[in-house]
C-alpha cells in the first residue's frame, strides 16, 4: 500500500495553504482533487480581497490562486486532480478513485479534509426549471467557463455570496433584475450592497420568491413581500420578466467524508450545520484527521486559507516535523490573522460560533 | 449570443481550438477542452434533461458536478455529470429521457 | 411595497447608504470650496476587517490603525489626489472629489470594473448612489494603469449642483 505522510484531500485555498505549510515544514504531502482542476472555489473569485497585507488584501481571488498554485509547484507537492476521495477507513487509510477508473488505498499517518461546501437548496413552486441555479453555478459560469447563463437575473439572497455574484454577473454584461431578500435587513457587506444598488439593481428586503413560471425553461418570478411571521401578504405579488434565477442562500459544509470516518459532530447553525468538531490546531475528534476550510464551519476564502495554514502545521508538528518554538511561532502568527479576520461587526459573529464549537462536547 | 467574449477583469476571451459535438444529432461547434454543460448554455439549449415520472425538464443547477441535475447521455452512457465532462471531437450528446437507456432488457 | 424608490435610502434596506447615514459618520468628509485639487472621499461606514486603503496610500494620509476594523480616516490637508486608495479598495468605496474644479463644475475621478470604458471628451450619464441619472458629465480622462490591478479610474466632471449625490457613471451598454 502506498505511504503518504500526509493527504490533502480538497485543493482549493484551505488544502493548498494546508499542503504548502506542511511542505515547507518537510512533510511529505499528497493532494487530491476529485476536479480536472484545482483551485476549488478561488479562481471563480475576481474580485479583491478584503483584510489586510497578511491576508493578501486588494489582491484578486484569482491571482490569490495563481500564488499558490505557484507556491505548491515550487515545493514539489505531488497533486492528484480528477481523484475522487471516496472514503476513509481505520482513521488512516484513505480509499480513492483516479481517473474514474482506478481504485487505490493510500496509508495516511494525517490526513487533512479540505472539502469545502455546498449550495443550499430553497424550494418554491418553479425551483426545478432550468434556469433556477446556485448563485455559485452562475459564478462558475461566468469566471470559469465565459458563459452567461441567462440575461436577466433575480437574485435570492442578500449576503454577501448573492451581493458579490450580483456585482460579477454585471461585470459579464447580464442584467439583474432584483435581488431579494426575506430578512428585514440585507445580509452582505455595504460595500458590495453600494456598489450593485449604484449600478441600478433594486433591492427588496422583507421579500421571497413565490414561484417560478415557465414551461422548459425560467420565464417569470413571483416575488411577494413578508410579514414579520414571514408569512406572505396576499395582495403584494408582482412579476418580474427574468430567465434565470440565482439562489444565494447559504452553504452547507461537506462533511460526508469526516462523518463516514467517525469524526463526532456539533451544531452550528451559525456556520452552516453539522460540522466536525475540532480544536484550536484544526484536529477533529480523531486525533489523526485534521480539517480547514468551509468543512470545518462556513466563513470566506481567508479564513479557510488560514485555517488550511494551522492544520497543516499543526498536522506536520504532530508528526515530529517542527521544532517546538517554531511550531509555537507559526501558530501564535496564523491565530493572529485567525482573529483579524474574525473581528467587526460581521466577523465577531463568526468568531464566537467557532470558539462555540470548540467548547463544544467532542461527542 | 451567450459567450462573455469582453470581460472587464478577466480579459478578452481567448482563442482556442474548435471541436464539433452533436446534440440530438445536430452538430454544434464548441471551444475544445470546455464543459458540455458551457457549451450547451452558450448555444441556448433550454434542458438537458426530463424526469421520470413527470417528464419535467432539468439543467444545472449546482455547475460543480455535485447535484447531478445536468445529466446526459454522452457517447451512449446515460447519468453523465454535463457540468464536470469536458467536450470531444465527436461526442455524441443526447437529452436524456428519465433514466436513460442502458441497454439492458428491463430498461425503463 | 418595494423601498427602492425612496428618494432617502438606507444601507442596509436599499443597498445604499442615505446621505444622512454618511452624515452621521464621522469619517465621511466631504471636501468643500477650501479645497483646490481633488482628495479622496471614502465611503466605508461599517467596520469591517479591511486596511488596503492605508497601506496603498504614498503619503500616510489614511488611517486604520492596529485594529483593522476601524473605519479609515483621511486626512485631505496631506492628501495628494494620486488615487491609489481609489483603485486599492477591496470594496470600491473610494472617490476623488473636488467641488470647485471649474466654473460650475465639480470634479469626480471613480473606480469602474465594466466594459465598454468610455473616452476622454466623452459626455456621460452620472448617476446617484441608487442609480439614478442626476445630470450629464464629461470625462476627461480613463486611467487604467497596472498598478490599479484592472480598475478603471475614471476623471469627470459635472455640475456642481450634484456634487455630493452623484459617485459614478451610468454603465455603457454592450455592443
Amino acid at each position: 500500500m502506498m505511504e503518504r505522510d500526509i493527504v490533502v484531500i480538497g485543493s482549493g485555498p484551505a488544502g493548498l495553504c494546508a499542503a504548502i505549510e506542511a511542505a515547507e515544514a518537510g512533510a511529505k504531502v499528497l493532494l487530491v482533487d476529485e476536479n480536472a482542476k484545482p483551485g476549488g472555489q478561488l479562481f471563480k473569485q475576481i474580485h479583491k480581497f478584503f483584510g489586510s497585507r497578511e491576508h493578501s488584501a486588494g489582491v484578486r481571488g484569482i491571482d490569490i490562486g495563481t500564488l499558490l498554485l505557484k507556491k505548491a509547484e515550487d515545493l514539489n507537492i505531488e497533486v492528484w486532480l480528477n481523484t475522487e476521495a471516496c472514503g476513509i477507513f481505520d482513521q488512516d487509510k484513505v480509499w480513492v478513485v483516479r481517473d474514474k477508473s482506478k481504485s487505490m488505498t493510500i496509508h495516511a499517518k494525517r490526513i487533512i479534509l479540505a472539502t469545502g461546501a455546498n449550495e443550499n437548496v430553497v424550494n418554491f413552486p418553479g425551483w426545478t426549471l432550468p434556469g433556477v441555479m446556485g448563485a455559485g453555478a452562475a459564478q462558475t459560469m461566468i469566471n470559469i467557463h465565459r458563459v452567461l447563463p441567462g440575461k436577466k437575473i433575480l437574485m435570492i439572497g442578500s449576503g454577501n455570496v448573492g451581493v458579490i455574484v450580483s456585482y460579477q454577473l454585471l461585470q459579464a454584461g447580464a442584467e439583474v433584475k432584483a435581488v431579494v431578500e426575506a430578512a428585514p435587513q440585507l445580509g452582505g457587506y455595504g460595500v458590495h450592497t453600494a456598489k450593485v444598488r449604484r449600478a441600478g439593481v433594486p433591492f427588496y428586503t422583507g421579500h421571497t420568491v413565490l414561484e417560478a413560471r415557465g414551461t422548459d425553461h425560467v420565464e417569470s418570478a413571483v416575488i411577494v413581500q413578508l410579514d414579520a411571521s414571514w408569512k406572505p401578504i396576499a395582495g403584494t405579488e408582482f412579476e418580474l420578466d427574468v430567465d434565470t434565477i440565482c439562489i444565494a442562500a447559504g452553504l452547507t459544509p461537506a462533511v460526508e467524508l469526516a462523518f463516514g470516518a467517525g469524526c463526532r459532530s456539533v451544531n452550528s447553525p451559525v456556520l452552516g450545520g453539522l460540522v466536525p468538531w475540532h480544536d484550536q490546531r484544526m484536529c477533529t475528534s480523531i486525533p489523526s484527521i485534521y480539517i480547514a476550510g468551509d468543512v470545518s464551519g462556513v466563513e470566506e476564502a481567508s479564513t479557510a486559507m488560514e485555517e488550511g495554514r494551522m492544520a497543516g502545521l499543526s498536522a506536520a508538528d504532530s508528526l515530529g516535523y517542527l521544532e517546538e518554538s517554531r511550531y509555537k511561532a507559526r501558530f501564535e502568527a496564523i491565530n493572529h490573522n485567525l482573529l483579524a479576520l474574525r473581528s467587526g461587526m460581521f466577523g465577531q459573529k463568526r468568531r464566537d460560533a467557532k470558539e462555540a464549537i470548540m467548547a463544544a462536547s467532542k461527542g | 449570443m451567450q459567450r462573455i467574449l469582453e470581460h472587464p477583469i478577466l480579459g478578452p476571451l481567448p482563442e482556442e481550438e474548435k471541436v464539433t459535438i452533436y446534440v440530438d444529432g445536430e452538430p454544434v461547434e464548441a471551444r475544445k477542452g470546455e464543459m458540455i454543460a458551457a457549451t450547451l448554455m452558450a448555444t441556448g439549449k433550454p434542458y438537458f434533461r426530463k424526469t421520470v415520472k413527470r417528464h419535467e425538464p432539468r439543467s444545472i443547477f449546482c455547475g460543480i458536478g455535485r447535484c447531478t441535475d445536468c445529466v446526459m447521455t454522452v457517447n451512449g452512457i446515460p447519468n453523465v455529470r454535463t457540468c464536470v465532462t469536458a467536450v470531444e471531437d465527436g461526442m455524441v450528446i443526447e437529452t436524456q429521457m428519465g433514466f436513460g437507456d442502458w441497454g439492458g432488457n428491463d430498461s425503463k | 411595497m418595494d423601498n427602492h424608490n425612496e428618494t432617502e435610502g438606507r444601507l442596509k434596506t436599499t443597498g445604499a447608504a442615505s446621505l444622512a447615514e454618511l452624515h452621521a459618520t464621522k469619517e465621511y468628509i466631504l471636501p468643500d470650496e477650501h479645497m483646490k485639487h481633488p482628495v479622496a472621499v471614502i465611503e466605508c461606514i461599517e467596520a469591517i476587517p479591511c486596511n488596503p486603503c492605508e497601506t496603498a496610500c504614498p503619503v500616510h494620509a489614511i488611517t486604520v490603525g492596529s485594529e483593522i476594523t476601524n473605519l479609515p480616516v483621511i486626512d485631505i490637508e496631506t492628501c495628494t489626489g494620486c488615487g491609489l486608495c481609489v483603485a486599492a479598495c477591496p470594496g470600491l468605496a473610494i472617490y476623488l472629489k473636488q467641488k470647485e474644479y471649474a466654473k460650475g463644475l465639480s470634479f469626480i475621478a471613480f473606480p469602474f470594473e465594466y466594459v465598454p470604458l468610455p473616452e476622454a471628451g466623452q459626455v456621460i450619464d452620472m448617476v446617484d448612489r441608487h442609480g439614478r441619472v442626476v445630470c450629464k458629465g464629461t470625462v476627461i480622462k480613463v486611467a487604467t494603469i497596472k498598478k490599479f490591478n484592472r480598475t478603471a479610474i475614471i476623471h469627470a466632471t459635472y455640475p456642481v449642483e450634484q456634487y455630493e449625490q452623484v459617485v459614478n457613471m451610468q454603465r455603457l451598454a454592450r455592443d
